[in-house]
C-alpha cells in the first residue's frame, strides 16, 4: 500500500514539472512558430495550427525581410552590438582597477569607501536621469554611443566592484608578495598574474554586464533619444509595439531576432551566465 | 600587496569619478530639484509630493506597485522554492531547470511581446489568435482582454509575465542553497518517518530562511522598479499604471521634471528603506 502510495506520488511530481515545464516553453515556441508563418495564416489562426492542420500552411521568411527592410533590425542589431561591447568591457577595466586596491592594497579609509560604493546599487536608475541628461544636453552626449557606454560603466560598477572584490580577496597573499619580490610593478600583476587568474569571475561578471546592456531598455530610451541610427533592438521592439495592433508576424520576428544573442549565450556559456545573473541580481 | 602610498588612490580614482558624476551627485541633485517646478526654476515646497500622494494616476501607480512588492515576491519565491525541492528529486533536472531559467535570458521587452501575443484578444466571432483565449473558448468561455480587464485581472496577468521571467532565478538559488544542507539533517528526519510534506516545511524551509529572506528582498526591489513589461504591454493604461513608468512619461511626455523628481526620490527612498531593513536585519541576526 505505502509503495502503490510512494508510485502515485511520483507520477503526480512527473505531471506536476513537466506541466510546468510546457507552461514555461508554450509562449516562446508560438512566438517561434508565429515567426515563420505568413501574414495571412497569422491572421486567420493561431500558431498551434501548423501541428492541428499542417497540410495548409506556408513557412516564410517574410516577417524578417520586412522587420529587416523596413524597420532597419539589422541596423538595430549592430547598434545593439555596437553598444554593448565597449559598455561591458570599460566597466570591467576600470572596476578590476578598484576592486584590486580595495581588496589588496592598504590605504586610509578604504572599508568605508568601499562600503559606498557597494551601498550604491541600491540606487534606482530613475533617480539619476533627469541631472545627467542635463549635463548630457549641455555636452552633447545625448543621442551618442559614447554616452550610453559611460552611462552603463557608471550604473554597473558598484556591483562589478563588489564581484571582483570578493574574488581579488581570496588569492593567496604569498602570490602578491613572490611577484613583488621578483620586481613586478602593481599593473603588471594586475595584468599577468589577478586578470588570468580570475578568467571564471570575469566570464561571469563580463556575461552579466553584456546581457544586462543588450537587454536594457530604460537607459536607451533615454539617453539615445530616439534617434533611428542609433536605437538599439530592444527600443526598435518597443516602437514596432507601439505602431501595430495586429501584425504579430512582423513583432515575433522581431522579438526573436532580439532574443537571439541571449538565448545564444545562455545555451552554449550556461553555467557562467548563470553564475552572473545570481550574482548581479541584486542589480535588477 | 606593498605598493607606493598614492598607488591605490590612482587605482580607485577613475572608478570614484564614475560613480560619483553618474550615481551619487544625480541622486542628491534629483532629490533637491523634487522641490521645484517643471522647469526646475521656481521653488514650490512640497507640492511635487502632494501631486505624487493625490493625483489620480500617481494614487494608481502606488496602488498597483504595492500589489507587485507583495504579489510577484510572495510567488516567485513559492514556486521558485518548490520547483528547487521538486526538481531534484527527478532524473531531467538539468533540462528542467535550463527550460525553467530561460526567460531570464530573454529581454524584458521580448518578454513583454511573447505574452502580448498569449494574451492578445479578438472579438468572439472570429478565431482566436491568442494562446489563453483559444483555450478559453474551447472550454466553452468567453474571450477575455486580459490587458484590459481592470484592475485585477490586467494587473495580474502582468505580474505572471514577471513571474515567468523571474522563477528560475528564485529556483537555482534556492537549489544551490538546497544541495548545500546538510544532508544527515533531511536524512535523520525521513528515518524518524517524516512526510515529505512535513520535511519541506519543518526542516528545509527553516534551514533556508537567510536565502529565502535575500531573494524576497531582491525581488520585491524589482518590483519596485518595474518598468520594460509595463512599457512595451499596456503602457500603463487601464489602471496598471507603475511609478517608474509614470517617471518615464512625466519627464518625456508632460515635460515637468519636479513631478519626475518626486516620483524618483520615492522610488530612491523606499529601495534604500527595503536594502537598509534587510543588512539591518542579517547584522541582527549575525550578533
Amino acid at each position: 500500500m505505502l509503495q502503490f502510495r510512494q508510485r502515485l506520488g511520483r507520477v503526480f511530481l512527473h505531471i506536476f514539472l513537466i506541466s510546468i515545464a510546457i507552461i514555461w516553453l508554450l509562449p516562446t515556441l508560438g512566438v517561434f512558430i508565429t515567426s515563420f508563418r505568413s501574414s495571412f495564416d497569422v491572421a486567420q489562426s493561431g500558431w498551434w495550427t501548423v501541428f492541428t492542420n499542417p497540410q495548409n500552411q506556408q513557412f516564410t521568411l517574410e516577417g524578417y525581410q520586412t522587420v529587416i527592410a523596413k524597420r532597419s533590425m539589422d541596423r538595430a542589431f549592430l547598434n545593439s552590438l555596437i553598444i554593448s561591447v565597449p559598455a561591458t568591457l570599460i566597466p570591467i577595466a576600470v572596476g578590476s582597477l578598484a576592486a584590486l586596491a580595495f581588496a589588496k592594497m592598504r590605504f586610509p579609509l578604504r572599508l568605508p569607501l568601499f562600503g559606498l560604493i557597494v551601498a550604491l546599487v541600491s540606487v534606482p536608475l530613475q533617480a539619476t536621469v533627469i541631472p545627467i541628461l542635463t549635463q548630457y544636453n549641455k555636452m552633447g552626449l545625448t543621442g551618442q554611443y559614447a554616452g550610453v557606454w559611460l552611462v552603463h560603466t557608471g550604473y554597473g560598477l558598484p556591483l562589478i566592484i563588489y564581484f571582483l572584490y570578493s574574488f581579488f580577496k581570496e588569492l593567496p597573499a604569498e602570490l602578491f608578495d613572490a611577484a613583488a619580490i621578483d620586481g613586478a610593478s602593481s599593473l603588471q600583476i594586475l595584468l599577468r598574474l589577478v586578470l588570468p587568474l580570475s578568467i571564471p569571475a570575469l566570464a561571469s561578471i563580463a556575461i552579466f554586464q553584456f546581457l544586462w546592456v543588450w537587454n536594457d531598455l530604460f537607459v536607451a530610451l533615454i539617453y539615445l533619444g530616439g534617434a533611428p541610427d542609433v536605437t538599439p533592438l530592444t527600443v526598435s521592439l518597443s516602437n514596432l509595439v507601439g505602431s501595430r495592433g495586429e501584425g504579430w508576424e512582423l513583432l515575433t520576428a522581431a522579438a526573436f531576432i532580439s532574443s537571439a544573442v541571449p538565448l545564444f549565450v545562455f545555451l552554449v556559456l550556461q553555467r557562467y551566465f548563470v553564475r552572473g545573473m545570481l550574482a548581479g541580481s541584486i542589480k535588477a | 600587496m606593498k605598493t607606493a602610498r598614492f598607488v591605490p588612490w590612482l587605482y580607485i580614482l577613475p572608478a570614484s569619478i564614475f560613480v560619483a558624476f553618474f550615481l551619487v551627485y544625480p541622486t542628491i541633485r534629483t532629490f533637491y530639484l523634487s522641490f521645484f517646478d517643471d522647469r526646475s526654476i521656481d521653488y514650490v515646497g512640497l507640492a511635487n509630493y502632494e501631486f505624487l500622494l493625490t493625483s489620480e494616476t500617481t494614487k494608481s501607480a502606488l496602488r498597483n506597485n504595492l500589489l507587485w512588492i507583495i504579489v510577484f515576491p510572495l510567488l516567485t519565491v513559492a514556486l521558485g522554492l518548490l520547483l528547487a525541492v521538486l526538481a531534484d528529486k527527478v532524473r531531467y533536472e538539468r533540462l528542467f531547470k535550463s527550460i525553467i531559467f530561460m526567460p531570464m535570458a530573454i529581454s524584458f521587452v521580448g518578454a513583454g511581446v511573447i505574452w502580448k501575443f498569449v494574451y492578445a484578444y479578438r472579438a468572439q466571432e472570429v478565431a482566436q489568435t491568442g494562446l489563453l483565449n483559444a483555450i478559453v473558448v474551447a472550454l466553452g468561455g468567453t474571450p477575455v482582454g486580459w490587458l484590459n480587464a481592470r484592475p485585477w485581472i490586467n494587473n495580474f496577468a502582468l505580474i505572471f509575465i514577471g513571474i515567468w521571467i523571474w522563477t528560475g532565478f528564485c529556483m537555482t538559488a534556492f537549489s544551490a542553497a538546497y544541495k548545500n544542507l546538510p544532508s544527515e539533517v533531511i536524512e535523520a528526519a525521513r528515518m524518524d518517518g517524516a512526510g515529505e510534506w512535513a520535511l519541506f516545511w519543518r526542516v528545509t524551509v527553516p534551514m533556508l530562511v537567510p536565502t529565502i529572506s535575500v531573494i524576497t528582498v531582491t525581488m520585491m526591489v524589482f518590483a519596485l522598479k518595474v518598468f520594460d513589461i509595463i512599457y512595451v504591454t499596456t503602457n500603463g493604461l487601464f489602471d496598471t499604471e507603475v511609478l517608474a513608468n509614470r517617471m518615464y512619461k512625466e519627464l518625456f511626455l508632460y515635460r515637468n521634471k519636479g513631478h519626475a523628481s518626486a516620483i524618483a526620490t520615492a522610488l530612491f527612498v523606499t529601495s534604500v528603506l527595503i536594502l537598509g531593513l534587510n543588512v539591518w536585519r542579517q547584522r541582527k541576526e549575525g550578533e
